[in-house]
């Protein structure tokens, strides 16, 4: 097919964007499950998991579209990636399950209410941890052959990789956090506020960390960042970042219930951004370009004139759901 | 024992699929239900569709979880055990499932939110075009993941580049040659298999003595839909059977245990197919009726297993069994449907005892049915992942080791038994208490109960 339109810029937008939306919306979903489990009544955990119940599933949809719209638009990478990361996506799922159906079971199921307190909370944790060990090992780079990876079961298991996962625990926290103090009040929301400072200082470590280990690791990453121009012009994303970081703290200890919401997803946005410009243009890192790995002109074609005109109208209806149930959650007020 | 990467990845996408289906084929027919019974509500304003509409909806936010759960783990099933299929349909499967994703499951999951939570929070109007919404969005589910499932059955307008296939033309893609027909199939059979389950629910109320009238209006609006539905799904059953003559014969011979081309077949009703010798035993043959079937004609010509290479044939006593047992069920439902006619003609549909047991007896079959029609069309598909230009053995990533996949088989069992049946068990209780009313509901039953999110409005003051 002749190539009139290259469609891989804006497939990377669409899916850059997908991801990021995953990452926040399930992210603060998936730090609301962590903090649940240090909730220290029935009362208040029943509040705050009805602060995501009616959104969760929503949330959790953006992961599909990820991983369909990797296999759409950059088949090459799907086929690489996914094998590459067996163990933590299978652990990833099997949490995911447990949390998810926990939301039905822990009322109706009142004998092992417990049972499925546990799994909310563990669940959450574990498929965090997971997300977070998949990011560091795609980070990392995988041994590839061909179209196929080529490298070890247990290859994705690194100190780097640990650390992420540790790293991205944390920062789901701190989004859930800013999420439970937009969402509640009293005891709940000054609860979410320690629990935010505590997650936002060890956010603030994994950002420092994987800032100087990433180069030390990769040269090609190091001259990306600290080779002239590229110091000069890259600079605003590390100031921005620890701008980010200084008002998210102000948040935290004043009295703004959105603030802490608001900067950790400028936080998180910053770091995506970092990731984004150490590791372009590869899709699979150190081997495959975006280039390289994308579908043809005509599967990309023929998403695209759909995505475009559904992916508004997704925001849109998703956008009025949130808005039906603004303000704040007292799920134990009665019904009448 | 070397343990098989291949075989133990077919053992675990049938067992991720197999639980993950019955969700669908539940969720898809309550939708519409549902929807339909928010609309009876707002035009007639009798409270009776609402109690039933409230009690089905219940039963279908806990379905439709554990829906979404195990229905995330199946994208990733191509790329952790599939990827080489990926790599070489991700050009033509990968939009399909896309458009899956963003036409339904965001429309699902949205509006679900406000279907659950929201009937207080909106105006009926707007509760009502959510349930809409859900419901138009298991069907537009249905739609995609059947086109892309098709044409991996009979796959069209593509053009293979060095061992990819790349799309040529949409339109023959998505409507390719088995697509409607599996596509009417497939639905008709999801509707068919929540009518039998929502008629087993009214069965059982209706012995029990409780709620008499929400349990009279699903039986009788079910047993009216069913009465459509059932011999409508045995016409379109037929039409799937002759496309499947025509592009899979391989796939037909072997749900018939065909092994030599011959004119004028008779059906075997039962037989157990011994694959070494390439024969029949014990078979009970009525004769010419295979034909008759199948081709629609006395001496229809059908095409032999033995016309195919020993490794281009699908096993044949997995698809045999499979296509008997689903027949087997569509013919008692068909015997359910002709009993009610007769008996709501008497007057007595809804205190003959010896129909509601009936009633109460079929409620799950529908559910067998489904998987069973999904192990013929499936099984019957092999030795290919795409019919005839891809093999199921060279689908695996290179990478994958026997013990990696018996590990997460192990996982997906473990969980997948642990929560299905906690599932079940937490539906059946729903059902024990019946469609009480919201009355009956205490505000933080459930992390979805019916009124959860008490929020303040801030404009209007408190919302209720």
């Amino acid at each position: 097919m002749n190539e009139v339109l290259d469609f891989v810029p804006i497939w990377t937008l669409i899916l850059g964007v997908g991801i990021f939306f995953y990452v926040l919306l399930d992210g603060f979903d998936l730090g609301v499950g962590m903090l649940f489990g240090l909730a220290p009544d029935t009362g208040s955990r029943n509040i705050i998991m009805n602060s995501i119940a009616p959104v969760w599933d929503g949330n959790e949809t953006w992961l599909i579209l990820g991983g369909v719209g990797l296999l759409a638009a950059f088949p090459l990478a799907f086929a690489i990636i996914i094998p590459a990361l067996y163990f933590p996506i299978l652990v990833m799922l099997l949490a995911l399950a447990f949390r998810g159906v926990a939301f039905e079971f822990r009322f109706r199921d009142a004998e092992h209410r417990t049972f499925w307190d546990h799994g909310f909370c563990y669940g959450s944790a574990i498929a965090t941890f997971a997300q977070g060990v998949m990011l560091g090992a795609f980070i990392q780079g995988f041994e590839v052959d061909g179209r196929h990876f080529s490298g070890t079961t247990f290859a994705f298991i690194t100190p780097f990789s640990l650390m992420a996962g540790v790293a991205l625990v944390f920062g789901y926290g701190l989004l859930g956090a800013g999420w439970l103090i937009l969402k509640t009040e009293g005891e709940i929301q000054a609860a979410a506020r320690r629990h935010g400072r505590f997650c936002l200082i060890a956010v603030l470590i994994a950002i420092l960390v994987v800032s100087v280990w990433t180069p030390i690791q990769h040269q090609e990453i190091a001259d990306r960042w600290f080779s002239w121009p590229n110091i000069a012009l890259l600079a605003p994303v590390p100031i921005a970042t620890a701008l980010a970081a200084f008002g998210t703290w102000r948040a935290l200890s004043g009295s703004s219930e959105v603030g802490v919401f608001i900067g950790a997803a400028i936080l998180f946005t910053l770091s995506y951004v970092g990731i984004a410009i150490s590791l372009w243009p590869m899709i699979v890192p150190y081997h495959y370009t975006l280039w390289e790995a994308a579908s043809s002109p005509r599967t990309q074609a023929f998403l695209l004139v759909g995505t475009l005109f559904l992916l508004p109208v997704i925001l849109v209806y998703t956008g009025w759901s949130y808005w039906v149930f603004r303000g704040k959650v007292r799920a134990d007020i009665g019904y009448h | 024992m070397e343990l098989d990467p291949v075989f133990l990845s077919r053992l675990q996408f049938a067992w991720v699929i197999a639980w993950h289906i019955l969700l669908p084929a539940f969720t898809v027919g309550l939708a519409s239900f549902i929807a339909v019974l928010e609309g009876l509500h707002m035009i007639t304003r009798r409270d009776v569709y609402l109690r039933v509409s409230m009690f089905w909806i219940k039963i279908f936010s806990v379905s439709f979880g554990m829906g979404v759960v195990s229905g995330i783990v199946m994208p990733f099933q191509f790329g952790t055990n599939w990827s080489r299929f990926s790599d070489a349909t991700a050009d033509i499967l990968g939009p399909l499932l896309a458009y899956e994703g963003l036409t339904a499951f965001f429309l699902e999951a949205a509006f679900l939110g406000v279907l659950l939570f929201g009937r207080k929070l909106v105006p009926p109007w707007a509760h009502f075009v959510a349930a809409l919404m859900v419901a138009l969005g298991t069907l537009f589910s249905s739609f995609w993941i059947l086109a892309a499932n098709s044409w991996m059955q009979t796959p069209a307008g593509y053009e293979l580049i060095d061992g990819r296939f790349i799309p040529r033309d949409w339109i023959e893609i998505i409507f390719n040659p088995s697509f409607p027909y599996r596509l009417g199939h497939t639905v008709v059979g999801f509707y068919v298999t929540t009518g039998f389950a929502v008629l087993g629910v009214a069965a059982w109320l209706l012995r029990n003595g409780r709620f008499y009238s929400e349990a009279k209006i699903m039986l009788s609006m079910t047993l009216w839909l069913l009465s459509v539905l059932v011999p409508l799904q045995i016409l379109l059953g037929d039409e799937h059977g002759l496309n499947t003559r025509e592009h899979q014969p391989a796939k037909l011979a072997a749900i018939e245990a065909r092994w030599e081309t011959a004119r004028a077949v008779p059906l075997t009703l039962f037989a157990i197919p011994d694959e070494e010798a390439e024969t029949n035993r014990f078979a009970i043959d009525v004769p010419y009726l295979g034909s008759l079937i199948l081709t629609h004609s006395l001496d229809g010509e059908i095409k032999g297993l033995k016309d195919f290479p020993v490794e281009d044939r699908p096993p044949v006593a997995i698809p045999f069994f499979a296509f008997r047992i689903m027949v087997g069920i569509g013919v008692l439902m068909l015997g359910m449907v002709i009993a009610s006619w007769w008996l709501r003609w008497r007057d007595k549909l809804y205190d003959s005892q010896w129909y509601l047991r009936a009633c109460l007896f079929m409620g799950p079959l529908g559910f067998i049915a489904v998987l069973a029609g999904w192990t013929t069309t499936e099984v019957g598909r092999q030795p290919w992942t795409v019919y005839g230009l891809m093999r199921t053995a060279d689908s695996v990533p290179p990478s994958l080791s026997g013990s990696d996949v018996l590990i997460s088989l192990l996982g997906y069992m473990t969980v997948y038994l642990i929560i299905f049946p906690a599932g079940i068990m937490v539906m059946a209780r729903m059902v024990r208490k019946g469609p009480a009313g919201p009355e009956a509901d205490s505000p933080i039953e459930s992390g979805r109960p019916a009124s959860p999110t008490r929020i303040q409005l801030h404009s209007e003051g408190d919302a209720s």
